[in-house]
């Protein structure tokens, strides 16, 4: 099993434990991820807020890329990325004005893109294409007693509620689950982190980010498991601030690979733990085999 | 211009109406009656503003008589509309009547074109194909069949009740079927009605009792219509009666089985009480069913899992021996002139809205739950409780749930905003709660709801204008903890809301029910898009569909509430029994026939026919078409190998000649 890897800047940056681990679980699982060479930024949302058409025209080099590359799927794990790269290859398919932009610009660099490429996410990839079969046969330390918020964000599911419902995804749930971890009822689980507005505007973003750790541990979650690195970001670097506006909430945020990685029996010091703010408590000792 | 059937010369009269602006304002009527009257057989060729009216009519009539008219064509609407009115004019003036031919211009032309020149151009072309044809019509004449007298009713809600009882009450003999072991329907279930907040069983089980009692009722409850053949004024019906393993005509209703039934304790959710109770295996539907009989459910019953049970029930019922585990289903066949389907619909399925928490959070109930809630004889004794048994503080009412919804249903269903308040008054009655009441409009359009709603403010209850984007159970502030919480846009605050309170209602909508196509299919009736059964005629015919014979009443036709599904429902019974008063069915003469001598044997008509019109004479070894099932449909006379099967009014010469006119003009 073979995919085109899309990282996206967050991937190298602020959010390189998720890369951490979710390269070593997709090698555990036997899965390929060959990173396109030479990619660039996806844009992210303020482009597309700028101009539509030349953000368009970024982001489907990428695409663009991924095609030359090779007829797999794209995976990129940054919820942004995912978001922008699909929104770009429905603008292309449905205005005839951004796909002749687009094609101009690719053409000048000597490339173009058909719009077959499927960009997909990884916890898609996990649960739909490797199985949860395959996935509960590698689990050999099961999470069991730790209560888990899955936290999936909003970008992932909305627009383009592609592999999960829109208001009520479920596929992070049944992953969790599979890992042996007990998956608290998080209504909040699509609810805006704040996103950019913590840095623009504190106290409308910082309230967000507040309510989303408070409830997660008012509903007794040892842990918040997220797929998005702004949401990873957003939930873990602020508990300052948060605390001394609204009080103690404090819960650590980890990406759902980590989780994976820890049930997995992989290297914990190996999956990127290290790098939260608020540290993960380690799994109680478990015996070691005999 | 000659031909066999008009004893010498073809002579035509044309006539082309304006429909006031209807047709005129797009089809260049003058200019139509012009081109005709340059056709060659045509004598009189006219354009007049309103050709269904009477002098319109004395028009054609007085041409017949001065000028020798032997063939009429008039250019105007649907021939559904005044197919009817221009031959019964051709008649009267003393032609045949079907030396008439009709153009529809109009639902055919001028109202979905919008080019003038195109489409007077449509309608010259229509109108001179009409005019070649109808050269070629033969004489011919309808037939009469005689009407059976009695009547079926499918349904056994309010709807049905009241349908069955008015022809009952006019002497007709009714079969009533019910699926249920009980009639009743969803009025049953009801604590009050709207406006006037009389209750539902006082003026519902006095109606239910009749039909029990009535000499000329047949009510067969737990029994499904299975096969329909024939047609008006001669449906055979095969209707499934499932076994109930109770004898009715022996069981008094006396409940020693239940009592007695090896499950001691109630286990199974009780289908009156949505879920909210329990019953057993042997029970009784409700306290005012009818029949007053228990119905054993083999499903839950150990005997029919295991059978190895004591049968402790059988022992109860001693002598009265109206317990029969024995029982088998039943087919039986019944003969009826005509039918009418009541047979209602089904409530939106909460939980495929996610966002509102229903099956999610205890406290979150749909408006029936809640209905049985407040309904003394319901689960809790009439008292609306949490699920922690404390009587809630404030209530919400979620309007417009799987109602007026792109991602859902489209449709408004009408009576859920009346509903809805008739709850909240009495949730405020039985619990001093705070309401309030989530709404896009409020639609109280009937007799007394306005002034209901009127009320309904003067009493307290808040409203909030806004679809609810969520029901959840995070809370932002101390008042929100342990609440449920609705997020709501309240658009005429102009405001986001969070609004915490104890319970929920959402007022779910009415959708189809889910066999709806099959039940369709079988009485060969049309559906909408939505898949509510479609009325003839939304105006005109709002009861009759497109089968003769066949009426529809109340919900299955669409959402109504209770005054409007008795209107209809007598509606309906008042057009079965004109047509059973008048005895019999005037049958259009367009039937298939068969030419003997060309006929091979072949058989292969035999199939297709879909009214099993057609019979094979093994020895003459020719096909043959019962006139009287035929409704010309035409399907034979296109299958036949050797040509030999015809259709009146739909002649090779008149089909031909019809297509030569348009071509010609083209």
């Amino acid at each position: 099993m073979t995919y085109n890897y899309f990282p996206g800047c967050s991937l190298k940056g602020l959010g390189r434990a998720y890369e951490e681990s979710l390269l070593p679980v997709m090698r555990h699982l036997g899965v390929e991820m060959a990173e396109l060479d030479d990619w660039n930024c996806c844009g992210a949302t303020a482009y597309m807020s700028v101009d539509e058409h030349m953000a368009c025209v970024l982001a489907a080099r990428n695409l663009a890329l991924a095609e030359k590359a090779g007829p797999q799927d794209l995976v990129t794990p940054c919820s942004a990325c995912y978001l922008v790269l699909n929104k770009t290859k429905h603008y292309i398919k449905d205005s005839p004005e951004i796909n002749a932009t687009v094609q101009r610009g690719l053409g000048a660099i000597g490339l173009s893109f058909s719009g077959k490429t499927a960009v997909r996410h990884p916890l898609d990839v996990l649960v739909h294409d490797v199985g949860l079969d395959v996935i509960k046969e590698k689990v050999v330390r099961p999470l069991k007693g730790l209560k888990v918020a899955p936290y999936y964000g909003c970008q992932v599911v909305r627009p383009y509620a592609t592999f999960d419902d829109a208001w009520n995804p479920t596929t992070m749930d049944r992953l969790l689950k599979t890992l042996g971890a007990e998956v608290v009822h998080y209504p909040l689980k699509t609810k805006c982190c704040g996103a950019s507005l913590t840095g623009t505007v504190p106290e409308a973003g910082l309230r967000l980010t507040y309510i989303l750790l408070k409830e997660a541990v008012r509903r007794g979650a040892d842990v918040i498991a997220t797929i998005c690195p702004l949401c990873q970001f957003n939930l873990d670097a602020y508990h300052d601030q948060v605390e001394k506006r609204w009080g103690p909430a404090r819960i650590p945020t980890v990406y759902f690979t980590q989780l994976m990685g820890l049930a997995f029996g992989l290297p914990v010091e190996q999956l990127g733990l290290n790098r939260n703010f608020v540290p993960m408590k380690p799994l109680p000792e478990v015996p070691a085999p005999a | 211009m000659k031909n066999n059937y008009s004893n010498g010369e073809v002579r035509v009269g044309f006539y082309v109406c304006h429909c006031g602006h209807n047709i005129a304002g797009m089809v260049d009527c003058p200019a139509v009656a012009y081109y005709i009257s340059r056709l060659p057989g045509v004598v009189v060729s006219r354009d007049y503003k309103y050709m269904c009216s009477d002098p319109g009519q004395e028009l054609i009539k007085q041409d017949i008589k001065e000028h020798g008219l032997n063939r009429v064509v008039v250019a105007s609407c649907s021939p559904l509309l005044h197919e009817h009115t221009f031959r019964h004019a051709v008649e009267a003036a003393g032609l045949n009547p079907f030396f008439f031919q009709m153009v529809n211009i109009r639902e055919h032309g001028s109202w979905v074109h919008t080019d003038r020149a195109a489409a007077t151009d449509k309608a010259m072309a229509l109108s001179r194909a009409a005019v070649n044809r109808v050269r070629f019509h033969r004489p011919l004449e309808t037939t009469r069949v005689p009407i059976h007298p009695d009547v079926l009713v499918v349904g056994g809600g309010i709807a049905g009740i009241h349908a069955a009882l008015t022809m009952a009450n006019g002497g007709k003999k009714v079969f009533l079927v019910e699926r249920d072991p009980s009639i009743g329907g969803h009025m049953a279930k009801f604590d009050k009605t709207f406006p006037t907040l009389d209750c539902a069983a006082c003026i519902l089980t006095p109606k239910m009792s009749a039909v029990r009692s009535h000499e000329n009722i047949t009510l067969w409850t737990y029994s499904e219509v299975v096969k329909v053949e024939g047609y008006v004024g001669n449906y055979v019906v095969t209707v499934k009666r499932k076994p109930r393993y109770v004898n009715e005509e022996l069981c008094i209703g006396c409940q020693e089985c239940i009592n007695a039934c090896i499950f001691k304790e109630a286990k199974f959710p009780d289908e009156f009480n949505v879920g909210l109770s329990k019953r057993k295996p042997v029970y009784i539907p409700f306290p005012q069913a009818v029949p007053q009989a228990v119905v054993i459910d083999p499903m839950r019953c150990l005997h029919f899992k295991t059978g190895k049970c004591k049968q402790t029930c059988v022992e109860a019922c001693g002598d009265r021996h109206a317990i029969d585990l024995n029982q088998k289903e039943e087919l039986v066949q019944i003969k009826v002139g005509n039918i009418v389907v009541a047979t209602g619909f089904k409530l939106f399925d909460a939980k495929r809205i996610p966002q509102y928490g229903y099956g999610l959070y205890p406290n979150v109930v749909t408006s029936i739950e809640l209905e049985r809630l407040v309904t003394s004889s319901g689960p809790t004794g009439g008292h609306v409780v949490l699920n922690n048994g404390r009587t809630p503080q404030s209530v919400a009412f979620v309007l417009c749930v799987g109602s007026r919804d792109h991602k859902t249903n489209r449709w408004c269903s009408r009576t859920c905003c009346m509903h809805s308040m008739k709850l909240a008054q009495l949730v405020r009655e039985h619990t001093g709660a705070d309401v309030t009441v989530f709404y896009l409009d409020i639609r109280a359009p009937g007799k007394g709801c306005e002034e209901f709603y009127d009320k309904s403010l003067k009493d307290g209850i808040q409203f909030v204008r806004g679809r609810v984007a969520e029901v959840t159970d995070w809370a932002v502030t101390p008042e929100e903890e342990g609440k449920l919480v609705v997020r709501v846009e309240d658009t005429l605050a102009g405001l986001v809301r969070r609004i915490p309170v104890d319970m929920i209602v959402l007022a779910v909508g009415m959708e189809p029910q889910a066999d709806s196509q099959d039940v369709r299919r079988l009485f060969n009736m049309s559906c909408g898009t939505e898949g509510w059964f479609l009325e003839k005629h939304p105006k005109m015919a709002p009861v009759s569909t497109f089968t003769d014979g066949v009426f529809i009443a109340g919900c299955c036709q669409g959402p109504k509430d209770i005054p409007d599904s008795i209107a209809q429902a007598g509606a309906a019974a008042a057009e079965a029994m004109a047509l059973i008063d008048r005895g019999y069915i005037e049958q259009e003469p367009n039937t298939a026939y068969i030419v003997e001598e060309d006929c091979s044997g072949c058989k292969s008509c035999v199939p297709l026919c879909p009214y099993t019109a057609i019979t094979f004479d093994e020895a003459k070894g020719k096909a043959s078409i019962n006139a009287a099932l035929c409704k010309g449909c035409g399907t034979c006379v296109a299958a036949c190998p050797s040509g030999s099967i015809r259709q009146h009014l739909f002649e090779d010469d008149e089909i031909f000649s019809e297509i030569e006119g348009v071509l010609a003009h083209a």
